[in-house]
């Protein structure tokens, strides 16, 4: 098996706990993932004999040799040309390899698209399929000049069955056959292309075989037998596709039950890690209530994000994956958890559409995480709202606490730092920020930013549907 | 709101924890106070439905996640059989997909969990008045699937998949942590007048297709 990314996430939850995968599988993870499979390279110091994944042209096979001896690949696939023209050795000796030698797994420990596999390069293919070409043009002179009755039969109905196998080992080749085994195990919707170069290669292969059949017997006997070989295979048929039909059940119930259980040990070290550690700290500290409150509101920010947030354990693996950008939700859930752990108050975020961070955006959620700190300190440790929408044309937030309040002329004059640093914030990026509090009745910190038009919000292109829905503030 | 005390508002408890049962039972106890009063409770849903048909109390406090179907199977059951009942989600998630589901299911609020007693002994009453309980979390939610943002998809019916400015004012106040009372003066409308906007948002998030907020519910996690 070779470590493709899409498995070593499959394979290895033991090795990513988190709900993200690390960049690519590295040499430790590689031994781990797949257990006792032998190294890269024999005693000696010598790469072992593998079929290319990368820079592959056909099967891996020529690039293989040549990285195993240390040669150019171009002179390992002359080699197997010049071995086609006699008699075809070279043709049977890359199939045998092909379907002997074991597919390697080039180890990079870099980002995960490159392991997915290098295509080999334009001029190198062209070489690759030029030998090949000047190989078949050969044996075509051959044996048209009637030159070596050996060779005709390569040309003939066999070489059309040869060609018809090799689309078919080609598709049956290991990453390939992984991508089946998890299309079955209902992972990813099988492609449609490879089905039919399968089916391509097969009607090949048959054909190839009733004409080198025809070629041998004459026609009227060979009716009769193509009807009995008919017969066979369909009792063959009868007799082995309930057994198939079984083995791909039972398979496929068996590796739901590896995942169930994966997912089970994942889970528990999750909660072990974190709920119960904390139940374990608040058990130890139950006297002091303040530490209490202020551990169990983080542990409940934390399993929430565990459990439902944007890479979170509900989510759709295959759609969380992909990462997104820093959203503006996320940045002022950051900024309500850091006050709410540093203060040990409650704060509540209610974010009304996203949007991508920028440096107005930035400014805003800077701004409003000042405010907050500001209400946690001065307010009296009462309950703080956030409340963030964002509009067409600008991004709104509201910072509220039903605190002491203060009188806002009176603190303008006197004290710049709790009004300046919002203040001057927001009219630096151009937007404006409002402060209103009644003593006794707590206070409102109101920001505005006008942004661009939003780039980061999906299916972005409705605004022109109910234009009398927009709300100005 | 201001129910005569002679009848006190009705309650019954649906949770499978019965820790938790407990837990709000003494809390409310604890409150002394008369407009509200605990009739029952149950851990499962089909105990749930059978003794809530014969109680019939006035308000249902219920759990959105329950084996056997949660808090939804008791609304619909219910319904089918008391529909005068109101319900009152009392949930520990506050995912979109939970709070918009059972609130399309019929039910007239959702608060979580981490609410303190006497703000559950109000919404109990307020819910029990024929008012919508709409806490700031839910009132983002409910913008969020109304917003003209999302609007790929033509409305099915534009009266109902429309918030009126209003609505949406008064929504929007809801989600910044304003009572009904402070919104009232805002606005320089009623009280009354108040309790009315939320509850045709209600009506509407519960009767809308807005392309099947449950839908969106599920696709905004995915961003």
């Amino acid at each position: 098996m070779s470590p493709s990314p899409d498995n070593a996430r499959a394979t290895g939850a033991a090795a990513h706990p988190g709900p993200h995968p690390g960049a690519g599988p590295t040499a430790a993870t590689y031994r781990a993932v797949h257990g006792g499979r032998p190294e890269q390279f024999t005693a000696e110091g010598i790469p072992r004999l593998v079929r290319a994944q990368n820079g592959r042209v056909i099967g891996g096979v020529a690039k293989g040799i040549a990285d195993h001896l240390r040669v150019n690949a171009v002179w390992v696939r002359v080699a197997f040309g010049v071995l086609a023209v006699l008699g075809g050795v070279g043709v049977l000796a890359y199939s045998l390899l092909w379907i002997f030698v074991p597919q390697g797994s080039d180890l990079v420990s870099g980002p995960v698209s490159q392991i997915k596999g290098r295509e080999p390069s334009s001029t190198e293919r062209r070489q690759a399929v030029g030998i090949a070409a000047i190989a078949a043009a050969v044996v075509l002179v051959f044996a048209a000049s009637g030159m070596g009755t050996s060779i005709s039969w390569l040309v003939g109905p066999l070489g059309v069955m040869a060609i018809g196998g090799a689309f078919i080992w080609r598709e049956a080749d290991e990453n390939r056959r992984q991508r089946w085994r998890r299309s079955a195990a209902g992972f990813v919707r099988p492609a449609r292309a490879p089905l039919w170069r399968v089916v391509g290669g097969a009607s090949l292969v048959v054909g190839g075989l009733v004409l080198f059949s025809i070629g041998q017997v004459d026609l009227t006997a060979a009716r009769s037998v193509l009807v009995a070989v008919g017969l066979t295979l369909v009792g063959v048929a009868i007799i082995f596709i309930p057994w198939w039909m079984r083995l791909v059940r039972d398979l496929t119930f068996e590796r739901q039950q590896l995942i169930t259980q994966k997912e089970r040990a994942d889970i528990a070290a999750h909660l072990h890690d974190s709920v119960l550690q904390t139940l374990a700290l608040i058990q130890r500290q139950s006297s002091d209530s303040r530490e209490v409150l202020r551990l169990a509101r983080s542990q409940e920010r934390e399993l929430r994000a565990w459990l439902y947030g944007p890479a979170g354990y509900a989510t759709d693996p295959d759609r969380a994956s992909s990462h997104r950008p820093q959203m503006l939700s996320d940045a002022l859930a950051v900024a309500a958890g850091e006050v709410e752990d540093t203060y040990a108050v409650k704060v509540t975020p209610v974010v009304v559409g996203d949007v991508a961070m920028d440096p107005e955006v930035a400014a805003v959620v800077a701004a409003a995480r000042e405010a907050m700190v500001n209400a946690a300190k001065h307010a009296g440790g009462v309950d703080i709202s956030v409340y963030a929408e964002v509009l067409d044309s600008s991004v709104e937030v509201f910072v509220r606490d039903r605190g002491i309040g203060f009188d806002v002329s009176k603190v303008a004059e006197d004290r710049h730092g709790l009004a300046d640093s919002i203040r001057g914030r927001m009219t630096r990026h151009g937007g404006r920020a409002r402060i209103t509090s009644t003593p006794g009745e707590g206070t409102e910190v109101e920001l505005v930013m006008p942004v661009k038009k939003q780039s980061g919000v999906p299916s972005a292109g409705a605004e022109q549907e109910e234009p009398e829905q927009t709300v100005s503030a | 709101m201001s129910d005569p005390i002679a009848c006190p508002t009705t309650v019954f408890l649906v949770d499978d924890h019965a820790l938790f049962r407990a837990g709000v039972k003494a809390e409310l106890a604890g409150l002394n106070d008369d407009r509200i009063a605990i009739v029952g409770e149950a851990g499962s849903v089909a105990e749930a439905v059978t003794r809530i048909t014969a109680e019939r109390p006035n308000v249902v406090l219920l759990d959105v996640h329950m084996p056997d179907g949660g808090g939804r199977a008791v609304l619909e059951k219910v319904h089918a059989l008391y529909p005068e009942a109101v319900f009152l989600a009392l949930s520990v998630s506050d995912a979109a997909e939970d709070v918009i589901n059972v609130i399309r299911a019929g039910a007239r609020g959702y608060v979580t969990k981490t609410i303190s007693g006497p703000e559950l002994a109000d919404a109990i009453v307020r819910v029990a008045g024929g008012d919508a309980v709409f806490s700031p979390r839910l009132a983002g939610f409910v913008l969020d699937a109304f917003s003209d943002r999302d609007g790929a998809v033509p409305a099915v019916n534009p009266e109902l998949d429309l918030l009126s400015p209003r609505e949406r004012e008064v929504l929007r106040l809801l989600a910044r942590g304003y009572a009904y009372k402070e919104i009232a003066s805002q606005l320089f409308i009623s009280i009354k007048t108040v309790e009315t906007h939320v509850s045709s948002v209600l009506r509407k998030t519960q009767m809308s297709n807005r392309y099947e907020l449950s839908r969106w519910a599920t696709d905004r996690r995915l961003i």
